[in-house]
């Protein structure tokens, strides 16, 4: 980065630092954090759709979809993530190429798993074989994004579930006596009072979404704690120009002041959603609003 | 016009094709001198510039893909990557899921790393790799195994205290014992484990293990392959001769 960082051995310790924080795997350390809350961004919303779809379901009139979101719910709750994230990932990713393979090559005689492995013809491959490293990286991140929204949709959906069914039933009973249609009803009077009641353990979902992006190095993405543990370990003079101890403790030090960051910030945000939310609801939060109001 | 753009799209489609097809290999960057990242935070040690060299004289069009040592086999067999140059150790159980080539590095000689010599490696305990030819062997030498995901964990295990011990390859260990200031030390004799380090591919690639195994019998017979082995090992480490066979020097 800087002309006089040819040679670290000879700098003091401010230069040799600000050699050290700006070579080239410090900057892949930097972008992984735009990665992370990339990846946070997109799946958040996807994930909240999942589990809007999910409770929707769970919650349906019609026998098959209710055991279908129940099924959704209970079994995606119950498997442990890092079992998900290891065969979930590459059982996704073969159903994609297993699909295209059977519309792409129906001329293949060969089965496609042969023993342990699995094959698919050449165009099949998702990416392409010939596909640069880039289109890769971004397949696995749209993976990432899937395999966390359905994971963290499943636990939305009970929280949304619940939340359906905490508003009063007096509500509905009263858009009933009005005329209202059933999907007039969820529409118009359930959905927008279920926020109040999903918003904390909406709230609580987020700080662990926040908390489990480690995961994504089990799909091969390189997140913050990856790096962290990569450049805080110790390097010996042989392999770098700037050798260093066990320095992991100050890097994973940064990493809970990013965290607390993070956390700091999700609460300020969720508290002005929350007080949004609250605003004329038949909840003592909407009433205490009132009454500042009025006063 | 219409046939036109037809057959330029099918003609681009048949050259897509034939075009040679990258072989991605993975690698786990974390393993010096075999792997690991360098500060241009690129893959880089002695994989690298073996694997380089393969696919030049195999005429193969490579590319390097990280991948964590725990989902490095799994992976493989579901087709995200076409090889693994890892330090993988050949040995039987591997060899049952993937195939391995003809080995690029000697049989390896695994050592003990302790704080002191007093250290107990059969009835103490002892860190290791988890899934690593070294963790089986510390599970049979009566000494209680403690695994850890990555190999930077294994010596910061010894260093705080809560291993006796690390048994790893002596070539990882080497240069964390040298720079320790005395801290770590090797203790008891190398033990030797394992069938050598090989490429993994999977079992139905018998094409591409072909090219590979070629190329690593090329390198052996004009030395090349040496060179390697003495510019990240040193002077000492073991070599072939010119047929293949291991000199130990």
């Amino acid at each position: 980065m800087f002309s006089y960082c040819a040679d670290p051995d000879t700098l003091g310790t401010f230069r040799w630092f600000s050699c050290y924080l700006t070579n080239g795997v410090h900057w892949s350390f930097y972008l992984s954090f735009i990665k992370v809350l990339a990846l946070l961004a997109v799946t958040a919303p996807v994930a909240l759709g999942f589990g809007f779809a999910g409770a929707m379901a769970a919650r349906s009139h019609v026998p098959p979809l209710s055991w279908l979101g129940k099924a959704y719910i209970a079994i995606v709750r119950g498997v442990p993530d890092i079992a998900f994230f290891l065969f979930f990932v590459i059982a996704l990713d073969q159903g994609f190429e297993w699909i295209r393979h059977k519309v792409l090559c129906p001329e293949w005689t060969d089965p496609i798993r042969q023993g342990n492995d699995f094959l698919v013809c050449q165009a099949a491959k998702l990416p392409l074989g010939t596909s640069p490293e880039w289109v890769h990286e971004t397949y696995g991140f749209f993976l990432a994004v899937i395999t966390f929204s359905i994971v963290f949709g499943a636990f939305a959906a009970n929280v949304l579930f619940g939340g359906m069914r905490a508003v009063p039933h007096a509500q509905l009973e009263t858009a009933e006596a009005y005329g209202m249609t059933r999907r007039q009803t969820f529409w118009r009077v359930l959905v927008p009072q279920m926020w109040v009641y999903a918003l904390p353990g909406l709230s609580n979902l987020w700080m662990v979404l926040i908390k489990a992006t480690p995961l994504l190095f089990l799909l091969g993405i390189e997140d913050i704690v990856y790096w962290a543990r990569e450049l805080g370990g110790t390097k010996t003079s042989k392999f770098t120009q700037y050798p260093h101890g066990d320095w992991r403790m100050w890097y994973f030090l940064f990493l809970l002041i990013f965290y607390l960051g993070m956390t700091r910030v999700s609460e300020l945000g969720l508290e002005r959603v929350m007080r949004r939310l609250a605003h004329g609801q038949a909840t003592s939060a909407g009433e205490l609003l009132r009454k500042e109001t009025t006063a | 016009m219409k046939n036109l753009i037809l057959t330029t799209a099918a003609l681009a489609l048949t050259a897509g094709m034939a075009m040679a097809d990258t072989v991605r290999m993975g690698t786990e960057g974390a393993y010096p001198p075999y792997n690991f990242i360098n500060d241009a935070g690129e893959i880089d040690g002695f994989e690298r510039e073996l694997g380089d060299e393969l696919c030049k004289r195999a005429e193969l069009d490579c590319e390097w893909v990280k991948n964590d040592w725990d989902s490095i086999i799994p992976n493989l067999v579901s087709g995200n990557y076409d090889t693994i140059a890892a330090g993988m150790s050949i040995t039987d159980e591997r060899d049952e899921v993937i195939d391995f080539t003809q080995d690029y590095f000697p049989p390896t000689a695994s050592a003990y790393v302790a704080t002191s010599d007093a250290a107990d490696v059969t009835g103490g305990v002892v860190a290791a790799q988890t899934s690593t030819i070294q963790a089986g062997h510390v599970a049979e030498s009566g000494a209680t195994l403690v695994e850890f995901a990555t190999p930077e964990e294994t010596i910061a295990a010894v260093r705080n205290g809560e291993a006796d011990a690390v048994l790893a390859d002596r070539d990882y260990l080497a240069p964390l014992v040298e720079e320790s200031g005395g801290e770590l030390l090797f203790i008891g004799d190398p033990v030797p484990l394992g069938g050598g380090i090989g490429m993994g591919l999977r079992e139905s690639d018998g094409e591409l293990r072909g090219k590979f195994d070629a190329a690593i019998t090329s390198m052996k017979a004009d030395g090349s392959l040496n060179e390697m082995l003495k510019k990240w090992f040193g002077e000492e480490t073991a070599t072939y001769g010119t047929d293949g066979t291991v000199v130990t020097n």
